[in-house]
């Protein structure tokens, strides 16, 4: 009796997903101890209790480098969700979990670079140099078979972009996640 | 350079545990431990207790912890060493256990290099531990040493493991003492929140059909939690049932015990479980084995959850007034609150009406099992067991089975730290090495591992361990000759094949035990069984009784897998539905 991992609660050998309950995007902010290991222990929970992870990132943020802010873009029931923050929280070098999601405006942003090949003097490279323009993407580097484009916005942003550069040529992405902060003047 | 200053790590790791309160160590020595062992021949504050084996040396820790309330302490060497722990640390986490493990590895420059008994301690602990460290700074190795101490005892409880380079055991290291450490990050929230503590004595104030479910977490809070849980319950006049983990927080032979929850639990108490309009689980976290199927379960309750531990709330269950918070202090804080609202009450006719429902379903008598004078039954053994040692204060371990099922039925505990079981991991072969812990937190005391002759096995070396430090423990093995609970599972899941249950070439476990040194004693029919126990209890020995049951008892009452509290079958042939039958949902689970 194979059952989707989504109708099961982590945790859990029973079926209790109520038909309601539809799956949810939540972008968290954790800050924690910058510490060998906690990326592992943050990802080995994910893994280990079988949440999902659409979009990860880290680095430090304080003066002294002490504290890491891990951002992350997780989907999951309401009662998945709470359970991911507080099985966060209960590793000992998190510090802190926010759900940006939940506690009001915030803004997300994603790097991503683009390398568009389409032949020198061709139509699709002139198109591909004009679109740049158009999401805001300037050339980090080019040849003359090719353009490198660098761009930053929301993620819907990014991934419209890169389907178009898709259609005039061949490309490569590297994109860099998410990292996300809440409008407003109080800061975590 | 101060005097402080020209320890070695080795010395300051003795000196942390000294200075923790550490009496008993449980280890085995080993290449990238030496340093430590050296150190520890030179002193006379801490006990070693050489195991056999490293996994019994958690479960030993484990079973010194749960029987004291302390810290246990296990010290092992890198590579096999640390692996061979890993049950034990997973048992400890699944339970709840406070258990410090010092594990050595190979120097700090050859980490990496594949060496000899090199694993990945860190990496391979970190989903079976509350918290690991790694000390590749010998500066940092006295606050490491105590903050493992601060994470391992407080909040939930758990293990924790040090991992520790041979060359920082060597080097010099300075020495901070453990009030000096603070953990930054690691702040559990022990006080509930006075308004949802108002709402939930407003709650069980007003219940109808209240049930109290108490789980292991009030044992883990301390007697005093334990003392104040039994004075709500006795003061509020209402039902109290506890998880296999909490057997002991509310005494036993009272009237308002319903017994033990879950699958193999009463009929009275599932049935309360299923049937109640407010439910206060404390310290108790909705297990599998506790709730049976979720969507019908306790279908008109309002659930009141109180846990220190945030992750454990609306984790299988959705609750209605979850309270985070030691249990102890929300139970003494709850109890205020009680006092003053307790006018109010106007439920005694409902909460009467509710008793007399819960005293029919106790006229099922679900526990009644087939008397017979020629075949020990196993439930025979145990009210045996427990009519001989009531009367003194006795420790029980158990291995995991059927036996731990028919223990904890039968068996009636009176006071918190005195039942040890592997309940969220299910190890067998913990129920001796836990009683080797007990009985050394708890010189001149009685403990008895109630054991299965298939658990027994999987740590039977650890004998020579109880022989070696003269600790009279009694392993009070129910000998019949199956994995009970495997076959008892084929015979109503699998059309009664018993496929590899049966326990071929057993030991005579009499002369095993004359070979390790201690006594063995044997009974075989149900006269013999209070000569036998009371031998077993007067030989100031360590005990091997082997006590031939019924292999074809099966261990009932029994939630099916994948059935839901009202859906029990019962023993005797009895069962509360006309129909019984595993559904090919129950079948998939475990």
């Amino acid at each position: 009796m194979a059952r989707k991992r989504k109708d099961a609660q982590p945790g859990s050998a029973y079926i209790i997903q109520k038909p309601d309950s539809t799956e949810e995007r939540h972008t968290l902010a954790v800050i924690v101890s910058n510490e060998p290991g906690v990326l592992a222990r943050v990802i080995g929970l994910f893994s280990g209790r079988g949440y999902n992870i659409e979009s990860l990132t880290v680095a430090p943020v304080n003066e002294d480098e002490t504290l890491s802010r891990i951002t992350i873009v997780t989907s999951g029931t309401p009662m998945i969700i709470e359970q991911i923050k507080n099985q966060l929280n209960r590793l000992v070098p998190v510090n802190d979990v926010h759900d940006l999601t939940e506690e009001g405006e915030f803004v997300e942003r994603e790097l991503a670079m683009v390398k568009v090949v389409a032949k020198a003097r061709s139509h699709d490279r002139r198109e591909s140099l004009r679109m740049a323009e158009v999401f805001g993407a300037t050339v980090v580097d080019t040849t003359t078979d090719s353009f490198s484009f660098a761009m930053t916005g929301s993620p819907s942003k990014v991934k419209a972009f890169i389907d178009l550069m898709r259609a005039l040529g061949k490309t490569e992405v590297v994109r860099s996640g998410v990292v996300a902060i809440a409008r407003g003047a109080k800061a975590l | 350079m101060s005097s402080a200053d020209e320890r070695t790590g080795a010395q300051v790791i003795i000196k942390a545990l000294i200075d923790q309160g550490v009496e008993v160590v449980f280890g085995y020595p080993g290449g990238a431990v030496l340093p430590i062992y050296d150190e520890l021949f030179k002193q006379n504050h801490i006990r070693h207790i050489l195991v056999r084996h490293e996994q019994g040396a958690v479960h030993a820790a484990e079973g010194y912890a749960r029987s004291t309330g302390k810290v246990g302490v296990v010290l092992v060497t890198s590579g096999p060493g640390a692996t061979n722990a890993v049950t034990g640390l997973t048992d400890a986490l699944m339970d709840s256990i406070p258990v410090v493990c010092l594990t050595g590895q190979v120097p700090t420059h050859l980490i990496g290099n594949d060496a000899f008994q090199e694993c990945d301690t860190t990496g391979i602990t970190r989903p079976c531990t509350k918290h690991n460290y790694l000390v590749k700074d010998s500066d940092l190795l006295a606050t490491m040493m105590h903050e493992a101490f601060y994470v391992a005892r407080n909040g939930r409880p758990g293990p924790v493991v040090i991992d520790l380079p041979k060359d920082i055991q060597f080097a010099p290291a300075p020495y901070v003492g453990p009030e000096s450490v603070k953990p930054r990050s690691y702040r559990p929230q022990t006080k509930g929140e006075t308004a949802r503590i108002e709402e939930a004595v407003e709650m069980i104030a007003r219940a109808e059909r209240p049930i109290f479910y108490g789980g292991g977490g009030i044992i883990n809070s301390g007697p005093k939690a334990c003392k104040r849980f039994t004075d709500l319950v006795q003061k509020t006049g209402y039902p109290c049932t506890l998880t296999l983990m909490g057997l002991g927080a509310y005494p036993a032979s009272d009237k308002q015990f319903l017994g033990m929850l879950g699958m193999h639990g009463t009929y009275e108490a599932n049935m309360a479980m299923h049937g109640c309009d407010v439910m206060v689980a404390v310290g108790s976290r909705f297990d599998d084995r506790i709730t049976g199927r979720l969507d019908a379960f306790a279908p008109d309750a309002k659930i009141i959850h109180i846990d220190i531990d945030p992750s454990s709330i609306n984790k299988n269950v959705q609750v209605d007034l979850p309270i985070v918070g030691d249990v102890g202090t929300v139970l003494g804080q709850m109890q205020k609150v009680w006092s003053a609202k307790v006018k109010r009450r106007r439920n005694g006719k409902a909460v009467d009406g509710w008793w007399k429902q819960i005293a029919k379903w106790r006229g099922r008598d679900c526990l009644a099992y087939g008397a017979d004078d020629k075949i020990i039954k196993p439930q025979y053994a145990i009210e045996r067991l427990y009519e001989l040692t009531k009367d003194q204060d006795t420790f029980i371990t158990t291995e995991v089975g059927q036996h731990q099922m028919w223990a904890a039925q039968f068996y009636k505990f009176e006071k918190p730290n005195r039942w040890m079981t592997s309940g969220g991991l299910g190890t067998m072969g913990y129920g001796l090495p836990a009683a080797i812990g007990a009985q050394l937190g708890h010189p001149g005391k009685l403990v008895v591992d109630i054991a299965g002759e298939a658990s027994i096995l999987m740590n039977i070396q650890e004998m020579s361990t109880a022989v070696q430090h003269r600790l009279p423990v009694k392993v009070f093995i129910l000998n019949n000759q199956y994995m009970g609970m495997v076959r008892q599972w084929q015979e109503l899941l699998h059309g009664g094949r018993y496929s590899e249950s049966y326990s071929e070439a057993l030991p005579d476990f009499v002369k095993l035990a004359e070979s390790f040194g201690a006594v063995g004693l044997r009974a075989t029919k149900p006269s013999e069984v209070d000569d036998l126990i009371k031998e077993m209890i007067s030989v100031d020995k360590t005990v091997i009784a082997d006590i031939a049951v019924d292999p074809a008892e099966n261990c009932f009452p029994m939630i099916p897998s994948g059935s839901a509290h009202n859906e029990m079958i019962l023993g005797e042939g009895k069962s509360s539905k006309a129909e019984q039958t595993v559904s090919e949902d129950g079948m998939v689970l475990v």
